[in-house]
């Protein structure tokens, strides 16, 4: 039954061809059903598979598809590897996957392109699948620039909106710079270890690097260079946010649930090297650590509905990487994997949103909407509490051992835990304030607005609530994968501190509802003093940011390209061009017209001939 | 009665060939230029007559014959090719025609 998972990528692979080779003229019935059909029979045959792993308890199982090249020992097969790692994986991607497929069947029901929509999906979980199932790194890669490929066509899917376009340019560079870093690596780790094989290549590593010395910690660096730019980490962070350009649905599937914790993948799956390097290892965290609450400090001055969720998951996404960098590797990724849950709820739920309200997206256009908006309320209800991890919600389970996880690290772990805390608190904040000002308070445009309807829209949304809910208490079978990691099976914490990490979520959830929910503290008020008006404007720019890199990268290289408009190494070739014109002119002059000069010519090159024949 | 030095008869032809040669050159009237031409042909026919008695040869008179034909030939050409110009151009100045120059 293992051996089946050679299907998982097929399908999804069958369906980007047939949808790609039809060329849109399928109607949408078929469309619909190949695009969702083909995730879904993956999803089943994950299911499967997962089932007969767990029942076999074995560790690890490697399906060889074929042999991608052979050249002078460098052998990379097309592998499949399946460990608990990757399983978690896998599940998440075809199961929340095809979720967001059927949905999308609704949400883009009357695109034009709609075809095309599903064609790039199904790319998109075929290359996503085949990043967390390869064995090599190779091949890794390959599903890693794939996924990256989808993101910009799936951002730009709406084409003719030029800033569509940009966004998506913006993702593709910005994702760029971490993925020659990560490039890099990959060439620095076949050198030095022969090898591109993961396993074999960890355990090389260990073998031959002692900890703490220097290539593991060039490796692990540059291979964190890569994972910052998938995930949007400090200092890739400012393509996320400009990302939500695209449909909500793939904001849901590639930017908040899969294709940007790519990166937290990529670190579990290395995580051997990076504990060769603690150095580096607790840079992870101090990255996560300070884009999570940057993020959130952001989230709380948006006003686009999606712009909120957007550094909601960098947020959260920091918070895997602060998960990383302490060494609670089942616990990122089991953060990995509620995120995946809540915040497809909380972009789907969002997209219902938007469709009902005519596209608006701006949440102080909305107001009141909970009567309108019944399923859209429960999706941000539940969706919220399980981000902000009310007690005993999916988010909570993930959070909290996160948090512990931070608290154990000798030297700056209260540091870790308190930033990890306070972040929790600001989540309270800007998620609630979303909730109360989109759902409460008074109606501020679209006061007719009428929920889509549509089982296709309500049954995903239905059961990602309760795997919101209830997500918390799945078992991930990951113990096997990160052994290293036992010693925190045990963890020590004080009453004091857990009530800590419970309480200000909440405090967090009351200020909102103070501001907004009740009216008690006024907005306006606050906003009224010019520091926080600054600060307001400071945070909403996503810390400058955009406009740093504008200073440091984008001016300076449009201004080189003003000056060397006329390249300089093109000064050469037009010597080249110049000198054979002048040439050329010189001799032309000798072309006179005249017959007589050129019988003249004639006689004194025949005379000149002969005389040095004769002379010599 | 001494026969004529070979030196002589080749220098003969080479006056001869230079005459025609400085004809081509000076004369603007392409009817002259035709004519040097001619005087040029001749030298040349001269040579090979010189040298066809000289080797005790037959050669060079042959050459000689084959020289002639060809200059008939040629000037029957040529003078047909004067004609059109003339009518066309109303010259015979053949610095006129240059329209070829680069």
């Amino acid at each position: 039954m293992l051996d089946l998972i050679w299907l998982l990528p097929t399908f999804p692979l069958l369906g980007f061809l047939i949808l790609a080779l039809t060329e849109g003229k399928l109607a949408r019935g078929p469309a619909g059903w190949i695009g969702a059909g083909s995730v879904g029979l993956s999803f089943a045959v994950a299911a499967l598979v997962a089932v007969s792993f767990l029942q076999s308890g074995i560790e690890s199982h490697t399906v060889p598809i074929w042999t991608w090249m052979s050249v002078a020992g460098f052998d990379p097969g097309v592998n499949l590897y399946l460990d608990g790692l990757s399983l978690v994986m896998i599940l998440v991607i075809t199961g929340v996957g095809f979720l967001i497929h059927v949905y999308s069947t609704g949400y883009m029901a009357d695109d034009p392109d709609f075809s095309r929509f599903f064609c790039y999906m199904n790319l998109f979980v075929f290359a996503m699948l085949l990043l967390v199932l390869g064995d090599n790194l190779l091949l890794l890669y390959l599903g890693w620039e794939g996924v990256g490929l989808c993101s910009y066509l799936l951002i730009g899917f709406w084409y003719d909106d030029p800033y569509n376009g940009y966004a998506a340019r913006k993702a593709f560079v910005v994702t760029r710079v971490g993925d020659t870093a990560m490039a890099i690596g990959l060439f620095l780790l076949f050198a030095q270890l022969g090898t591109l094989n993961i396993q074999e290549m960890l355990h090389a590593a260990e073998a031959e690097w002692p900890i703490g010395s220097t290539l593991p910690a060039i490796t692990a660096l540059l291979l964190l260079g890569g994972a910052v730019g998938k995930s949007a980490q400090l200092p890739l962070q400012t393509w996320l946010p400009d990302a939500m350009a695209g449909p909500t649905p793939i904001s849901a599937l590639i930017h908040a649930a899969t294709m940007v914790t790519a990166g937290v993948y990529l670190i579990a799956r290395t995580h051997t090297l990076f504990e060769l390097a603690p150095d580096i290892q607790l840079l992870v965290a101090w990255v996560g650590l300070i884009t999570l609450l940057m993020a959130g400090f952001t989230a709380m001055t948006q006003n686009d509905i999606k712009r909120i969720l957007a550094y909601s998951t960098v947020s959260q996404i920091g918070y895997m990487f602060l998960g990383l960098g302490v060494g609670a590797w089942s616990g990122a990724i089991f953060h990995l994997m509620t995120h995946a849950f809540f915040k497809a709820l909380l972009f789907l739920g969002a997209g219902a949103v938007i469709l009902s309200l005519h596209h608006e997206q701006d949440i102080f256009r909305m107001g009141a909407k909970r009567k309108q908006l019944p399923v859209g309320f429960l999706c941000f209800l539940i969706g919220g509490l399980a981000l902000t991890a009310f007690p005993y919600t999916s988010g909570y389970f993930s959070k909290d051992e996160i948090l512990i996880a931070a608290l154990e690290v000798e030297g700056q772990g209260l540091w870790l835990w308190l930033g990890g805390v306070i972040g929790a608190f600001f989540t309270g904040i800007y998620t609630f304030r979303l909730f109360f000002v989109v759902f409460f308070g008074e109606s501020r445009g679209h006061h007719d607005a009428i929920e889509v309807k549509g089982l296709n829209i309500a049954v995903p949304l239905f059961i990602l609530m309760a795997l919101s809910l209830f997500g918390g208490w799945i078992p991930v079978p990951l113990d096997a994968v990160f052994s290293h990691g036992a010693e925190h099976e045990e963890h020590h914490i004080s009453a004091f501190m857990h009530g800590v990490m419970i309480a200000l979520p909440l405090i967090g959830i009351g200020i909102s509802y103070l501001f907004y929910g009740s009216g008690t503290f006024s907005v306006e008020k606050l906003m009224s003093l010019p520091a926080s008006r600054a600060l307001h404007r400071f945070w909403d720019s996503g810390w400058g940011m955009d406009r740093l890199y504008d200073l440091l990268f984008v001016n300076p290289f449009l201004y080189l390209a003003r000056v060397n408009a006329k390249d300089i190494v093109d000064a050469f070739y037009d010597m080249l061009a110049a000198i054979s014109r002048a040439g050329h002119l010189l001799i032309v002059r000798t072309q006179t017209g005249y017959l007589r000069w050129y019988a003249l010519s004639m006689a004194a090159g025949l005379v000149a001939l002969i005389a040095v024949g004769v002379l010599l | 009665m001494g026969a004529i030095p070979v030196e002589h008869g080749l220098i003969l032809a080479g006056i001869l060939f230079s005459l025609g040669l400085i004809g081509v050159l000076t004369r603007r009237n392409i009817v002259f230029v035709l004519m040097s031409l001619e005087v040029m042909l001749n030298a040349c026919g001269l040579a090979f007559i010189v040298a066809g008695s000289r080797w005790e040869q037959a050669d060079g008179q042959i050459m000689f014959l084959l020289i002639l034909t060809l200059a008939a030939a040629e000037v029957a050409v040529g003078l047909s090719l004067i004609i059109q110009m003339y009518r066309r151009f109303q010259t015979v100045d053949i610095n006129v025609l240059s329209e070829l120059k680069g």
